[in-house]
């Protein structure tokens, strides 16, 4: 079972691993955006780590409630209501059980993700973090290690694609040849979920 | 139209100065009397481009006089940020709403309505027939 404990965890994960490759998603974003997606993400899980760190919350459900409302406070881009939304709809559909199993988690998070396809009205396809967060969430079930794997695969399957949303698509064939920033912090989510998993040595 | 009170409008931007310009505009070309409130929400708390929701929240807090809010926004994340605090259900006053209009056209068309005492489904309506009026 996956408690409090491990989501908190999971967030600290994605706040090293957003710190550490900050640099590169700003340089996707340089590409085909506004060049600010690895700091405003920075900026968003440092937020979202202090504010889980200052009010320890008690069940999987608050942790990412906590971590969404921060994310949609902080982050000052597009991406900060999109993850915020994200979290904030899977830690309401885990509801305030102490602690859930990895299944419920992956079916969670697909509420969470169907949130982000409406909130933003972009589809599977459309160059966007739903083409590493959606295979994710179907691989999940399987196991994190094959969501981490599934998010990556997604997110570099996003280079050929043309942006259908976003600023992004303001540059329309030219959006072609580059990994969607979106996609690639959405990797870094599923990535952290797998390593989170690893370092508590097979919890699930 | 029955209350005194006024419907506020909240413009919320990727850049303070847009933001801070088009209530300026917008009060500009309401005069004749005393305007509605409208207050500006624009760029990062830091100064940067981008989009606050504690500034959104404070700017809607301050226009909020019980008549309900039009909210109008410019771009991607001014959008998607308004969407989210909507959804979120407590995040901004009762009455606030999003409106599908324009940004500088809809920001005049909003304060001219609710200036002249119209509720708020009049100065969504009139923000969002600014985006009939075609220019070429």
């Amino acid at each position: 079972m996956l408690d409090a404990a491990f989501f908190h965890r999971w967030m600290t994960t994605v706040t090293a691993l957003v710190d550490r490759e900050a640099e590169r998603l700003t340089e996707l974003d340089s590409a085909i955006g506004d060049a600010d997606h690895g700091s405003n993400l920075r900026r968003g899980f440092t937020a979202v780590s202090a504010a889980l760190e200052k009010e320890p919350q008690q069940t999987p459900g608050a942790v990412l409630a906590l971590a969404g409302r921060q994310l949609i406070s902080t982050v000052g881009g597009a991406s900060g209501p999109l993850y915020g939304t994200l979290l904030r709809r899977t830690g309401k559909a885990l509801g305030d059980a102490p602690a859930v199993t990895a299944d419920e988690l992956a079916q969670a998070l697909g509420t969470g993700v169907a949130a982000v396809a409406q909130l933003g009205g972009a589809r599977a396809g459309d160059k966007t973090m739903l083409d590493a967060l959606l295979p994710a969430v179907d691989a999940l079930g399987t196991s994190f290690a094959a969501g981490r794997e599934a998010a990556l695969a997604g997110a570099e399957a996003t280079v050929p694609l043309q942006a259908r949303k976003g600023r992004a698509s303001y540059l329309g064939e030219r959006s072609i040849g580059h990994q969607d920033p979106g996609a690639a912090s959405a990797a870094l989510l599923m990535a952290a979920l797998a390593d989170t998993e690893d370092t508590a040595g097979g919890a699930a | 139209m029955s209350t005194d009170a006024q419907v506020g409008i909240v413009l919320v931007s990727h850049s303070g100065p847009v933001a801070e310009a088009v209530a300026e505009l917008a009060r500009g070309l309401a005069a004749g009397g005393a305007t509605a409130p409208v207050a500006a929400a624009g760029g990062t708390r830091a100064g940067g481009l981008g989009t606050s929701a504690e500034l959104i929240a404070d700017a809607a807090r301050s226009v909020d006089a019980g008549a309900g809010i039009a909210v109008l926004v410019d771009l991607g994340s001014a959008v998607l940020t308004v969407k989210a605090m909507l959804a979120e259900g407590d995040e901004l006053p009762d009455g606030a709403r999003l409106v599908d209009a324009p940004f500088v056209e809809g920001a005049v068309a909003a304060l001219v309505t609710a200036s002249a005492g119209g509720d708020l489904d009049a100065v969504a309506a009139a923000a969002s027939e600014a985006y009939d009026y075609r220019k070429a």
